[in-house]
């Protein structure tokens, strides 16, 4: 199977997508003539001309705000944020018009919708653009939100996401553009709502998404030379979420723990949290445990910058204090 | 560094002892298990053994002393440390502890007294007597503070340490917490069921928690051999086999040695002419046709029904502290099915015609042999009624189920020489054997209930009324 790059992953799917079907078009800043401003829209504009890839001003209200009235009247828009920091100048967009149009037009327009881009913290850009927005839409009815952590999963749910006729908020890791795996050469798709065991395990289930899946499968490495053996859980979308998939497996467990790059304050994990309590209450071992950055604006400082994220030494000490072992 | 060590629980309902004998003395070098004192509880001498390494630096209570549960009475730690500042603390724990007769809050157990206080299995004498309850559910959530630290009289346990307590049959109020604050969690209860049935002995080892530097290991066994004679069972290995218990045979184990070692029984026998009996059957059986069968059994559930309506001090259990008198009726009925047996319930069973008891019990046995019981069908009866007739098992007598006080063993027809008349005659005859709680049900009790039953049954017209 050929090793490409999460970067490349998304590329094929748009372009596969844009194939199939002219009425899927991208707009965005940078996303034509400079290739895109990490290079995951490289070689769009040449292949699809500036009619299907348009490079747009620095106002993300505004090229959002077309994408959705593009998207009432029939074509499938794919908005590029530069990064997700920035979609916050464009939120009044998602949230008021992008996730509400079809539920109060009585079903008369859809809305079939992808905002995309990086999220996340990146490496020393400091506060304004080190941030997790996933909680922030994740809130909201109308939205669905997709968090991959592979290319695979990139690959195979942004395929979904444009095909989806409602508006779809596809977050992108910043840093694992450069992640490779194994994509499969022939076309598929991966359903949204569903979420994927990373790894299979007995003692504890570690709920990740994106780049924390990574964080706990490094954290399960450490933890399997105590003999203890971690289940890694990435529901990969996170609206709908694929509730069963976590019930089932800490019912197994017995144990959860949450990780999440976000802040700890009514963090998307908290919704986590509550289905499993709701859900494996009488299998509940320990308390379930929430590894999250700290609740503190991203500091530039490199050192600072590691500190207050979650580690893999915060996930392996949070894993043993389900299992009393300190 | 050095610890307060409070008296730890040495029997369920303990809540005070006198220090009769100290067997170690300042000074000396103890280990976990070592035995360190005699201690007088509310049930009898218990051995008050030592959880932690180290060296007596000070007794704290002179022998003959009585002592509140949890209060200090020595202090534990590395030969040569410094105690004046526990020496101050303990006494004003002790202070504290002693003062208010009746201070509604348990005794505060402090961090470092938490560690020793760790229930031994108990010992029968030390067994508890509080009633068991008798859905497995409630178990847990009704025992009272014991073993482990518990805040509020609450026994403090993870969620599937609790299911898994009900699951494996383990009575968490034997089982000790390694978690924070003493909470029990699965590894514990796992542990304590690894270990087996708890031997009947009285030196049982105790279990103790885990203390902070040894978590790794789950539970450590206080090693002190089992007192367990071998049995031979064959010179070659083919002459036996040990099949593992199933979790249902492991709780019909652990309740009905429970219940034969815990609850008081004592055995009243009636016979009586079970003719008018047999002959109402099949005037009912002959009037039901093909809508269904009564057995005598039916009969015998209803009589048994409406005789605790009339003799409702018979409907009751023992409640540690009280008797519980139920306001409704429910009969249980023992169903043999594979390896094992249940008990579904007939409720409200005084209320209920025979045509309806006898379909409901065919029903219910039925899904008793398919285990397609659900949980609620086979708890909460407040009399039982057991019967072998069918096996041809004359009388027999039946172990409590508890918490009900009263178990009806029911036997099987007999033909036998009687006077009828004057005159020598064959005469069909049935005994039942009562079991009662003596806790709640004396003999005269007992005796009258019989006699209301056996009356019901030998005008089982009065069935209808």
């Amino acid at each position: 199977m050929p090793v490409i790059s999460y970067r490349e992953a998304l590329n094929q799917a748009m372009r596969e997508e844009m194939e199939h079907d002219p009425n899927v078009f991208i707009m965005g800043e940078e996303v034509g003539h400079y290739n895109g401003a990490y290079k995951v829209t490289q070689g769009l504009l040449q292949r699809f001309s500036e009619r299907r890839v348009v490079d747009t001003p620095i106002a993300e209200m505004g090229f959002a705000g077309i994408g959705v009235g593009a998207a009432m009247v029939g074509l499938r828009p794919i908005i590029e944020f530069m990064t997700f920091n920035f979609s916050l100048v464009a939120i009044d967009q998602i949230i008021n018009n992008a996730a509400k149009i079809y539920q109060m037009s009585g079903g008369q327009f859809h809305v079939p919708i992808v905002f995309r881009g990086p999220s996340g913290p990146a490496v020393q850009v400091s506060s304004q653009h080190s941030q997790s927005f996933e909680s922030f839409y994740a809130h909201v009815p109308g939205l669905k939100v997709v968090m991959p952590s592979t290319a695979y999963d990139a690959k195979g749910l942004l395929k979904s996401a444009i095909r989806d006729d409602n508006p779809v908020v596809f977050m992108e890791g910043e840093t694992l553009y450069g992640m490779t795996g194994e994509v499969p050469a022939e076309e598929y798709t991966l359903p949204l709502g569903k979420g994927d065991v990373k790894r299979a395990g007995t003692h504890v289930t570690l709920v990740a998404w994106s780049r924390m899946v990574h964080t706990c499968l490094d954290a399960a490495k450490v933890l399997a030379a105590d003999g203890i053996e971690a289940e890694v859980v990435d529901p990969r979308t996170l609206r709908p979420l694929d509730t069963e998939l976590i019930v089932t497996s800490v019912k197994k467990t017995g144990r959860c723990v949450i990780v999440e790059v976000g802040w700890p304050m009514a963090g998307f994990g908290a919704e986590v949290a509550y289905r499993v309590q709701r859900g494996c209450l009488d299998h509940l071992d320990a308390p379930i445990e929430r590894v999250t950055s700290d609740d503190v604006p991203m500091p530039y400082a490199k050192n600072l910058e590691d500190e207050v994220q979650p580690q893999v030494k915060d996930v392996v000490a949070a894993v043993r204090r389900t299992l009393y072992l300190d | 560094m050095a610890q307060i060590i409070g008296l730890p629980k040495l029997s369920p309902t303990m809540e005070e002892g006198v220090l009769v004998r100290w067997v170690k003395q300042e000074g000396d070098k103890v280990s976990p298990g070592d035995l360190v004192a005699e201690v007088e509880t509310d049930k009898a001498n218990m051995d008050f053994t030592m959880e932690d390494d180290g060296v007596l630096l000070r007794l704290l209570v002179k022998e003959g002393e009585t002592v509140k549960l949890g209060a200090p009475v020595a202090i534990l730690g590395k030969a040569g440390e410094d105690v004046t500042e526990l020496v101050a603390r303990a006494a004003a724990m002790t202070a504290e502890v002693s003062a208010p007769v009746s201070a509604p809050a348990p005794v505060p157990v402090a961090a470092p007294v938490a560690a020793p206080v760790a229930a031994p299995v108990a010992a029968p004498v030390a067994a508890p007597a509080p009633v068991a309850a008798a859905a497995p559910a409630a178990a847990p959530a009704a025992a009272p503070a014991a073993a482990p630290v518990s805040l509020g009289g609450k026994l403090l346990a993870s969620p599937l340490a609790k299911s898994l307590a009900i699951e494996l049959g383990i009575d968490l109020r034997m089982v000790s917490g390694s978690g924070p604050g003493g909470r029990i969690v699965e590894r514990d209860v796992r542990a304590v069921a690894e270990s087996g049935p708890k031997p009947a002995d009285a030196a049982a080892a105790p279990v103790t928690g885990a203390s902070s530097g040894a978590a790794a290991e789950p539970v450590a066994m206080v090693a002190r051999p089992a007192p367990v004679t071998p049995v031979r069972y064959g010179d070659q290995p083919g002459d036996f086999v040990d099949v593992p218990a199933s979790n249902m045979r492991k709780r019909i184990a652990a309740r009905l040695t429970e219940a034969k070692r815990d609850v008081p029984h004592f055995y009243l026998m009636r016979r009586f002419d079970v003719e008018p009996v047999l002959a109402f059957r099949g005037r009912l059986n002959a009037l039901l046709g093909d809508r269904g069968k009564v057995s005598v059994n039916d009969l015998i559930v209803k009589a048994v029904a409406l005789a605790l309506r009339r003799v409702p001090d018979c409907n009751a259990a023992w409640n540690g502290d009280s008797i519980r008198k139920f306001r409704r009726v429910h009969v249980g009925i023992a169903v043999a099915i594979e390896d094992g047996l249940v008990t579904p319930v007939v409720r409200d069973a005084d209320l209920k015609g025979l045509g309806v008891i006898g379909a409901e019990v065919q029903d219910l046995a039925r899904r008793a042999k398919e285990r397609q019981l659900k949980g609620h069908e086979i708890t909460g009866s407040t009399f039982t009624v057991s019967n072998l007739g069918m096996f041809q098992i004359e009388r027999f007598t039946a172990i409590l189920n508890p918490p009900e006080a009263g178990i009806l063993a029911v036997g099987g027809v007999v033909e036998e020489p009687v006077v009828k008349d004057g005159q020598l005659a064959i005469g069909k005859r049935m005994t039942v054997t009562m079991s009662c709680d003596h806790r709640v049900i004396d003999g005269a009790l007992g005796a009258r209930f019989l006699a209301v039953l056996v009356e019901q049954l030998e005008h089982p017209e009065s069935l209808a009324l």
